[in-house]
Parts: structure tokens; sequence; C-alpha cells
């Protein structure tokens, strides 16, 4: 790259781009997949507001996001800046605190015109974070990235702005919770009831149980090399069961039933009580 | 001369009635599954509601889109505010693309207390406006030990049409057959996902075999929540034992009346003999302005049925947590057998 003798190509610096990352929940990936799903037939990508907070550590928390209709042709991007100023409003009406923090579009890569609209989103708010979600899967795998501009100048003239990428932390605890078998097909036929759900909970801790047995099977038989810190694991977790004898075990345990069964006769005598408070308030009237 | 069979006028077809199928799914996404959560855990403990929106199809009801409604004050003024931010959020959402479509509303809920007069209420506005509604209640507080607390709710049929004439008394009950479990009908509900998102989520997917849902039902402490059931159902005893007295108060009322009605029946007849024996007229057997003749009011029983229902809320939850704690404690045991 050529360089004058005293201009120098130069990043400005900015105070956080090295520690800056931005946290995503996955409320926001649905969204943006809905949009595009249902976005107009002759728009090829989707482009939208991000909204969320900057924790006080500086990351960027992203925590909805809602879709803003724009019109793209080969050079020239236009935004409806009214449609995003009103749903901005409105959602600030429901969480006060949720803010601008960036944008985000559909399809891998950066273009021309995703500058111009980081230029209009840096004008709302301080050093936007741009995140692109691949939907066309053109790398095979779903790609969610994030970027964040730097302006390089010459001197003092703006030569270009370059996007850098930001670690992305995908949260995706939220999901976890409902749990991913619901979220991943297509169609869940019910929903689990309690003890469907602690089944199914049971199940997957009795197959890590039993890998983790084979897997001292086989260290002690010689067939897999030992790991220490795996080996560290373990007895932390065995010794992390309370030392207490059988007697007071059980002793626990039954109390602890006794309980629940006082509770589960209580909730039975309820029933029959409202059963009975039923009959007699519509018996009918003899006079 | 005689028309085709199948060939029907004009007329006839216009005069049918297309029958309603009943509905019998609730079909609702997973982004709408998610918002919700996240609207309501965020506001926990207050409580929230918001609009769903989406498509009524056959037999299903498909909501495939929500937005939250502000907290609202207890002002005048907010209420334009209120239908304004309604309408701004539809018909910014219709310029996307989103159903634009007015299916029901949600609401978080605490510990399962929700059966209450304003739920009624709130359902009757919107039937008059929307032939199928549907109110989806999320709890929180049990979702917070692994169990997801979705629940669709619709007003029964019969309920309504007795609502409409806001009479509750023993006999109308009877009539129709009506008790307290035919209040508020469940729906069972169904999550689809659209493939792209489901294309995600499975490549997004983290390894680990084990998922913080599976923490959150294997947590041993259930106690607190068990405790504040209980406390919820005793609170729930007490007002329905105060309704209870309504009636016993009302009873006895009645029963008073009717012997005052009888003695003054009978000395008006012992009176009436009396006069007859004289050969004057007979007094009139029935005497509408007397106090005891003024029939008195029966209580309503829509309280107590929203009461009983609110109690038979929480002796289910409790049953399924105690179910839970007993595969726990099991659970538990064997490990330390071993």
């Amino acid at each position: 790259m050529a360089t004058g003798e005293q201009t120098v190509l130069q990043f400005a610096p900015t105070a956080s781009s090295t520690t800056l990352s931005a946290k995503v929940h996955p409320l926001v990936v649905f969204n943006i997949c809905d949009c595009y799903v249902r976005r107009p037939d002759q728009a090829e990508r989707v482009i939208g507001t991000l909204l969320g907070s900057v924790l006080p550590d500086g990351t960027v928390d992203i925590r909805n996001s809602y879709a803003v209709p724009h019109n793209e042709s080969s050079d020239q991007v236009a935004l409806d800046i009214d449609y995003h100023h009103n749903m901005l409003l409105s959602h600030q009406k429901v969480n006060p605190k949720e803010v601008i923090v960036g944008w985000y579009s559909t399809g891998l890569g950066v273009s021309g015109g995703s500058a111009l609209i980081h230029d209009f989103y840096a004008r709302e708010v301080s050093n936007p974070v741009h995140l692109t979600v691949d939907t066309g899967f053109r790398m095979g795998a779903p790609a969610i990235k994030a970027y964040v501009s730097v302006n390089l100048s010459l001197g003092d003239i703006q030569l270009a702005a370059q996007f850098q990428e930001i670690p992305l932390d995908l949260r995706m605890i939220e999901a976890e919770r409902i749990g991913f078998d619901i979220l991943k097909t297509t169609m869940v036929d019910k929903l689990p009831s309690d003890l469907e759900g602690m089944e199914a909970s049971m199940q997957r801790l009795l197959a890590l149980i039993d890998d983790v047995y084979k897997y001292v099977d086989d260290v002690v038989q010689g067939v897999t090399a030992p790991d220490n810190s795996v080996g560290r694991f373990i007895s932390e977790v065995v010794a992390s069961l309370p030392k207490l004898s059988p007697a007071v075990l059980d002793n626990l345990v039954n109390d602890n039933m006794q309980d629940h069964l006082l509770l589960l006769y209580l909730s039975s005598i309820t029933r029959t009580q409202l059963s009975i408070a039923e009959k007699l308030n519509t018996a009918a009237q003899i006079i | 001369m005689a028309a085709a069979p199948i060939a029907r006028s004009f007329l006839q077809v216009a005069a049918t009635e297309e029958v309603a199928t009943p509905l019998r799914v609730v079909q609702i996404e997973g982004l709408v599954m998610l918002k919700i959560i996240k609207h309501c855990k965020e506001f926990s403990p207050a409580l929230v509601t918001g609009q769903l929106l989406g498509l009524d199809v056959g037999s299903v009801l498909e909501v495939t889109n929500c937005f939250p409604f502000p907290i609202r004050e207890e002002d005048e003024e907010v209420e334009a505010d209120g239908a304004n931010y309604q309408l701004e959020m539809m018909r910014c959402l219709r310029e996307v693309n989103v159903d634009n479509n007015t299916v029901g509303w949600y609401q978080s809920t605490l510990m399962g207390s929700f059966q209450t007069v304003e739920l009624i209420e709130t359902f009757m506005n919107y039937q008059e406006n929307i032939r199928r509604c549907v109110c989806i209640i999320y709890d929180p507080s049990r979702s917070s030990q692994g169990v997801l607390a979705f629940k669709a709710l619709k007003l029964s049929d019969s309920f309504m049409e007795l609502y409409k004439t806001n009479n509750f008394t023993g006999e109308k009950l009877r009539e129709k057959n009506l008790s307290w479990v035919d209040i508020f009908e469940e729906i069972p509900i169904k999550v689809s996902n659209s493939a792209l998102i489901s294309a995600f989520m499975t490549g997004l997917e983290d390894d680990t075999p084990v998922t913080q849902c599976d923490y959150d039902r294997l947590q041993l402490s259930t106690n607190p929540f068990l405790e504040r059931s209980a406390e919820f159902l005793i609170e729930c005893m007490d007002d329905l034992s105060m309704e209870q007295q309504k009636f016993q108060f009302y009873h006895r009322n009645l029963s008073r009346q009717q012997s005052q009605q009888q003695t003054w029946l009978q000395k008006r007849r012992a009176e009436n003999m009396a006069r007859k024996a004289a050969g004057d007229e007979p007094l009139p057997e029935e005497d509408p302005s007397n106090p005891i003749f003024k029939p008195i009011p029966e209580p309503s029983r829509l309280d107590s049925f929203l009461i009983t229902n609110q109690i038979s809320n929480f002796c289910n939850q409790i049953n399924g947590v105690a179910g839970q704690n007993f595969s726990r404690l099991y659970l538990m045991k064997a490990l330390h057998e071993n």
C-alpha cells in the first residue's frame, strides 16, 4: 500500500476494540429467521435493528430485534427511517431499558451498501454492532458473525471503514430451558408434562453415568490413556455426595417422603371437599 | 322439472350457516414461546400481558407472532395511549408481512392463580370481535423448575351464554348442567417451527449432553415452591368458606322468611274465617306491600366457581411437584447406596 512520507495509514484507535464482544440471545436469531422467511418477494436480504444494552464490562448484550423495510438496488440503499423510529418508540414503551445497539442483515459477508447503513446507525448510537446471519448456509453450517466498524484514515482524510469481526457469544440458556427438542423439529405434538420431562432428564443422567463408568473401566484396563483432569473431576463429583450414614440418610429420605405424602393427602381431601361443596351449593331447594 | 339434487339454489346456500369447527389444537411457533418467556421473565413478579397474532385455520388456531403490552399505570389518559400503541404495532408488523390478525392474548401468572373475573370479562370483550380467541397463560415460577408451564384456555360456550344473561342462580346452573369444571376449557398446544429456524437450532446446538433444563429438573430444593402453593391454597380455602357462609346466611334468611310468611298467612286465614262468620268480605291472602314477601336475591355463584377452579389448580400443581420430588428422592437414595 503506497503511503506518503508524512501521511501514514492509520487505524483510528477505539478504546474498546480489543475487548469488545457481543452476546446474542436466541430470541434474536428466531426473530431474524422469521423476518427472513416473511420477506417480500423482491428483496434478497432483510435488514433490521438490534436492541439491547451495553453491560458494564463493555460487552454488548443483544436481546431483541425488529425488521425494517428497505429498498436495495445495485448502488443505492433506502431504509424506512420513520418505521424504524416508530418501532423503536413502541418497543421502548414496553421496555425502556432496551436501546439500539446495532443492526443486522442476512446474507454472508459485508457489502458496499452495508457501509452506508452502518453510517446511518452510527449516527444513532456510538459504535454500533453489525450482525450478519447467514441464512443461505453458504458455508454448509449456520454462521452468525458480528462486526464493528473501524475507520481507516489517511492523515485527515477518511478512506474507508473496515469491518472487524468481534467475538460473539450465543447465550442459548433460554433456548435450553425450553428444551432443544421443542425448538429443533418443525412440529412438536405435545408439550411434555412434568413426569415425562423428569423421565427424559433422568435417562440423560443415566446415560452420562454409564459413559463415566465405561471410561473408568477402560482406563483401569489400560485401553484408554488416563487423563488427569478428567480423573480429578470424577473424584470431585464422587466426593461431593454428602457423607451421611445410611441410617441418617434413610431418616432424611423418609421424612421428605412423608412430607410429600402429607401434601398429596391434603390436596386429595381438598378436592373431595370441593366436590361436596359444589353438590351442596347447587342442590335443589326443598321448601 | 326436478332440479338436479346436487345443485342448490343460491338462496339455499346463502341461508345455510357455516358450522364453526370446534377448536381442537393451538399451534404456537417457537418464536412466540421465546418472546412470551422473555417478556414474562423480565417483569416477574409483576404480571404482564400481550397480544397474540396469527391465523384461524379450521380446527387449528395458529399463533405466529406476538407483542407485549406496556405496563399500564392507573391513569385515565393512558386508555387512548394503549389503543394507539396497539394500532401502531399492528400497522408496523403488517408492513413486514407478519399476520395481522388478533387471535387472543397472553398473560403471566403467579403460582397459577389466574382465574379471576377480569379474565372472564376480557374473554367476553374479545369474543365480541373475534370469533375464536384463546388466552395463553405462562407461569414463570413453575418454569424455574424445568416444567414448561404454558396453558391455552378458552371459555366454554355454555358458560359464555350463561354469563351474558348474568344469572348464576342454582336453578339455572342445574338446568344447563354447568359446574365449575365447565367454565374454562384447556386446549392442547402444539409447537411448530419454520424449517429455517430448525436448521439453525440444529446447527447451533451445543454438544453437551446435559442442558440447563435438566439442571432445573433435577434440583432437590422445591420446598419454597411447595410452601407457597400451600399458603395460597389456605388463603383460597378461606375465601371459599366465606362464600359458603354467604350461602348459609342466604338460606337461613330464606327459611326465616318462609316461616314468617306461613305465620302471616295463617293469621290472615284465621281472620278471614272470623270475617266470614261475621259476614264480611274476606281479606286477600296475599299482601305484596308487606316486607316479608319481598324476594331475597340469591348470591351469585360465579365467585365460588372461580375460587374452586383456583383451588383445584393449586392441588394439581402440588400433585405434580410432589410426584416429581418422589422420583428425585428415590434417585438420591439409589445414588447413595452405590
